[in-house]
């Protein structure tokens, strides 16, 4: 699929495995109580417009509901996402929206304390919650039977949370464990930590979202009270529904679960901006641990939604032609041709509020020199800015967009993923819909001016994962510039 | 406290609690043999134009001698660059043009092929597919391409804990045996492996009568014959019975701990398993659900995580082989507590070896493992692989509808027999990584890390 997430910023509540699923989606208008639904044309040709047919509807507290049928065996997904993250913590108080997300599972006056995943459990269901920047997400995968059930359990848990000091303090020590197992025993979960910090200057982003030990640490009870009174709300929240159902058959359980909840007033999210930024910095981290070097180069780049937003298709164009694959650029330069790295790749997803990333990065090959990695990939950006993609490329790298497009719909979970990522970061049912046509207009000169835009001008970090006892240099222009000889030291 | 009442809620969630299997529609397996003769079930799906072949032949990474450790894993790796006239630029090409996808991955036992195609390119997909498995090139440049990929990612393992603490464990308890290894072999051992090698392997283990073949999606039985012989029928028609000895007995009682520099211990713990052709296969696999696989519902998870906050996850698991079999314990916890956590694993693991598992344990684990079944089939390749691995395991074609009925038999009579005879807190073997502060009676080796 052609939009990756950015799986580094999603935390997962649960120690249990979510499938990777990217994609892009498909919508309908939202028309307030009335569902509107596209069928799927029935194609032998790779897609030219609509990838998952979605209804959807809005009920009358502004809880919008999108379902996705797919009527292979009689289970649904049922997916709940709250338009609230990571980046809306209070300064101080980072963690408090994974931690609330933890806390969701700690009982309401009808299912106690630790009850909700036995409850679903019990009635041969999986479910899991996961938060990332942008939004909080809980999901129930259950027999359609089950369905009434897991809604109005979660519906329950959107006005009734109830918690104690007994149960929140323990789940702290839990999210603690969490940090240390995901983030303090990996090397490059540390480094990606210091390098958004860095990056993302007078922003949330730069924030983690699992937070700063030292915050968590300090979390409250009252803390997780008082975001989720802010936060938790049917007007807050879009509801994805995939599986055996289709809108006709959703509605009756929507209004007797969620209808019953009054719509109240949800604050507006901190806008912060990022400043121009003039300065390339180097975050380098060199620890026992590594074997293996890594090194990339980071810039802030736009999203659909935030700053020049024109250039996010042409970018995700881009994104197929350097790094699709064993025949992209990167991999056909650093890997195969120069024989200089293991992989080399870059990322770039158009799904965030604010401002998202761009990244370029290499792993050598072993006993390789990371120094020359760094120069091969700046070698091809600058190639890239200099003589630019061609026409050839560009159609090539949207056709196979939209060939593999055309595998969206074979997944159960997938889809409602997918659209509510899409919708939660601020894309409409129709953009979301005219994905195929989207990319099938951009051209060579659309690429060629987004990529000048995000990675000809200054700025950016540089990132280096180092062995401890590793001889690399911090930074390379040291011996042309003996004024910066002492920055970036790490050790 | 905020508090909203919803009429009609507390209803609903106290009053379903006995679950009826859904009837798991659309997956009958028919048979398919080829003109050739060769045989592929197959669950026609034709909703959304994919079709997903899964196939595995006996024999993987368990067929290697010592000096040839990660063979099996560097075929696979090398199978999808460059095959007949094309060059591995070329064959990918082909691959991200038509959106085909041909992977190649092994395990101790078999040898695993994975194809997905849309309808529309599966005259294509078909030919590269054959293409990989029987004119393979092995083009110079791929072989030391892939070798550096293979001996990098070895390395970065070495400095993983998870891995670290994953290899030193299957080491300890599968020793002096190919099971105990690291499939992707030893930076040495790969370092050595050579184009003949790789012909050797390919030449020795592909062949028919080692071939099983799953099929799900958008292909009916008269059009999946004439594929299977164009994917398949270019291979030798024997190869042999596969020769892998039989481990009864592991290595028991130890603990070893490998030194790392984080500020947890991540441990893994084990001893002698169930195979799945076991007769006592479900009581095992319904006791295994309630001390540790089941997630919340565990009594691991309960009693480690959610009553004394000591850990992200723990969980535990049936591991399963041709010719062994673990059952283990896993999870990480703050340095300082790995003591504590582990003489709590010990103590869940002699409670359930005493006393098995309550009434009302029994009866949620049946209705989320019989519930849960049709949560699997969530793509056409998902689903081949199910049947693939039903195969494998022979049993059954008539086996989605027997399943359920398997698991409602177990009683809790059966549980507590499975459970005396597998647990004994005594002789788990113990792995640790990091910086425990940890001392007990047990006989301890340490064992320091690759640098």
């Amino acid at each position: 699929m052609p939009i990756s997430l950015d799986s580094r910023r999603i935390i997962l509540a649960l120690a249990l495995v979510i499938a990777a699923v990217a994609g892009e989606a498909v919508v309908n208008e939202a028309v307030a109580g009335e569902a509107t639904t596209s069928k799927p044309a029935s194609s032998t040709s790779p897609v030219t417009h609509g990838v998952y047919f979605p209804e959807t509807f809005t009920i009358a507290n502004g809880l919008q509901v999108v379902v996705v049928t797919n009527r292979r065996v009689p289970v649904v997904s049922h997916m709940l996402w709250y338009k609230v993250g990571g980046a809306d913590a209070r300064p101080g108080k980072s963690g408090i929206a994974h931690f609330l997300e933890h806390l969701m599972f700690k009982g309401t006056p009808s299912v106690s304390s630790g009850e909700f995943s036995k409850i679903v459990a019990r009635n041969g269901g999986r479910d899991n919650a996961f938060t990332s920047d942008d939004f909080t997400v809980y999901f129930q995968n259950v027999a359609l039977s089950r369905l009434k059930l897991v809604m109005g359990m979660e519906a329950d848990r959107m006005v009734n949370l109830t918690l104690s000091d007994a149960n929140v303090y323990p789940e702290r020590d839990v999210v603690l464990e969490e940090r240390r197992q995901n983030v303090g025993n990996h090397p490059s979960a540390r480094l990606y930590e210091q390098v958004d910090a860095a990056l993302y200057i007078n922003h949330p982003y730069g924030i983690p979202v699992l937070g700063w030990e030292h915050e968590i640490r300090s979390l409250t009870r009252e803390d997780a009270e008082s975001f989720y009174r802010s936060w938790y709300a049917p007007n807050n929240a879009i509801l994805v529904v995939t599986g055996d159902i289709d809108a006709s058959e959703l509605r009756p359980l929507v209004d007797q679960t969620y209808g019953l909840i009054p719509a109240r007033p949800v604050p507006a999210h901190a806008l912060t901006e990022i400043p121009q930024q003039d300065a390339e910095i180097r975050v380098v981290l060199r620890d026992a641990q590594v074997r293996e070097p890594q090194v990339f180069r980071e810039v802030i780049a736009p999203s659909f939604r935030h700053g020049e937003v024109k250039h996010a298709y042409p970018l995700v164009v881009l994104a197929e032609i350097m790094s699709g694959g064993p025949t992209s650029r990167l991999n056909k330069a650093l890997v195969v041709d120069q024989r200089l790295a293991t992989s080399a790749w870059l990322s770039y997803s158009p799904l965030k509020n604010g401002p998202t990333t761009l990244t370029i990065g290499a792993t050598p090959v072993p006993g390789g020199d990371i120094a020359r990695s760094e120069a091969s990939l700046d070698a091809e950006i600058h190639k890239l800015l200099k003589d630019g993609v061609s026409d050839e490329e560009v159609a090539t790298a949207r056709k196979r967009l939209l060939a593999s497009a055309a595998y969206a719909r074979d997944s159960l979970q997938g889809p409602a993923y997918a659209i509510g990522m899409e919708l939660v970061t601020g894309h409409s049912l129709d953009e979301v819909e005219s994905w195929p046509e989207r990319i099938g207009e951009v051209t060579a000169t659309q690429v060629n001016e987004a990529a000048r835009a995000i990675l000809g001008r200054n700025g950016g970090v540089v990132s280096l994962l180092l062995p401890k006892d590793d001889k690399t240099k911090d930074d390379k222009k040291a011996d042309e510039n003996p004024m910066i000889k002492n920055q970036g030291r790490n050790e | 406290m905020i508090r909203h009442n919803l009429p009609g809620l507390l209803a609903v969630v106290i009053g379903l609690i006995c679950f009826q299997a859904a009837p798991a529609r659309s997956l009958e397996i028919q048979r398919v043999i080829s003109p050739g003769g060769i045989e592929a079930w197959l669950i026609e799906d034709h909703k959304i134009p994919v079709i997903a072949v899964q196939f595995s032949f006996e024999g993987g990474s368990g067929v290697e001698s010592a000096d040839k450790q990660g063979l099996a894993c560097m075929t696979a790796s090398l199978l999808d660059e460059g095959a007949g006239e094309l060059d591995s630029q070329a064959f990918a090409r082909r691959l991200q043009d038509e959106a085909i996808s041909v992977d190649f991955n092994t395990n101790s036992d078999s040898f695993k092929g994975s194809l997905k195609t849309l309808s529309w390119n599966q005259d294509s997909a078909f030919e590269l597919m054959a293409l990989a498995l029987t004119r393979p090139r092995f083009d110079a440049e791929a072989v030391e391409r892939i070798r550096d990929a293979i001996i990098s990612a070895i390395r970065q393992e070495q400095g993983d804990p998870n891995k670290v603490a994953q290899h030193a464990f299957y080491a300890a308890l599968l020793p002096d045996h190919p099971y105990g290894r690291n499939e992707l072999g030893t930076v040495e051992s790969v370092a050595a492996l050579s184009e003949a090698d790789l012909r050797s392997f390919v030449n020795r283990q592909f062949a028919r009568d080692r071939l099983l073949v799953a099929v799900t999606g958008d292909i009916r039985p008269d059009q999946l014959g004439p594929a299977l012989d164009r994917l398949f029928g270019g291979l030798p028609a024997t190869a042999g019975a596969v020769d892998i000895p039989e481990i009864a007995q592991h290595r028991t009682g130890e603990t070893i701990t490998v030194t790392m520099p984080i500020g947890q211990t991540v441990f893994m713990l084990g001893q002698q398993g169930i195979k799945r052709n076991d007769p006592d296969w479900f009581p095992a696999y319904i006791m295994n659900y309630v001390l540790g696989a089941g997630g919340f519902s565990s009594r691991l998870t309960e009693e480690v995580r959610e009553k004394r906050g000591l850990t992200y996850g723990v969980y535990s698991h049936l591991v399963t082989y041709d010719h062994a079999a673990l059952i283990m314990v896993g999870g990480s916890t703050v340095n300082a507590k790995a003591g504590e956590t582990l003489a709590l694993i010990k103590q869940e693991w002699t409670r359930m070896a005493e006393g098995g598992v309550t009434e009302k344990e029994l009866a949620n684990a049946k209705t989320y493992l019989t519930g849960s079944f049709p949560l699997q089939f969530t793509s056409a390749r998902a689903i081949a692989d199910i049947v693939l691995q039903v195969r494998r395991d022979r049993l059954g074609q008539d086996y989605f509808k027997r399943r359920d009925g398997l698991i409602e038999a177990v009683t809790s009579d059966d549980v507590k027999r499975v459970a005396k005879r597998l647990l004994n807190a005594a002789t788990l073997t113990t792995v640790m990584v990091g910086q425990p502060n940890f001392a007990d009676n047990s006989p301890t080796r340490p064992v320091s890390n690759t640098p």
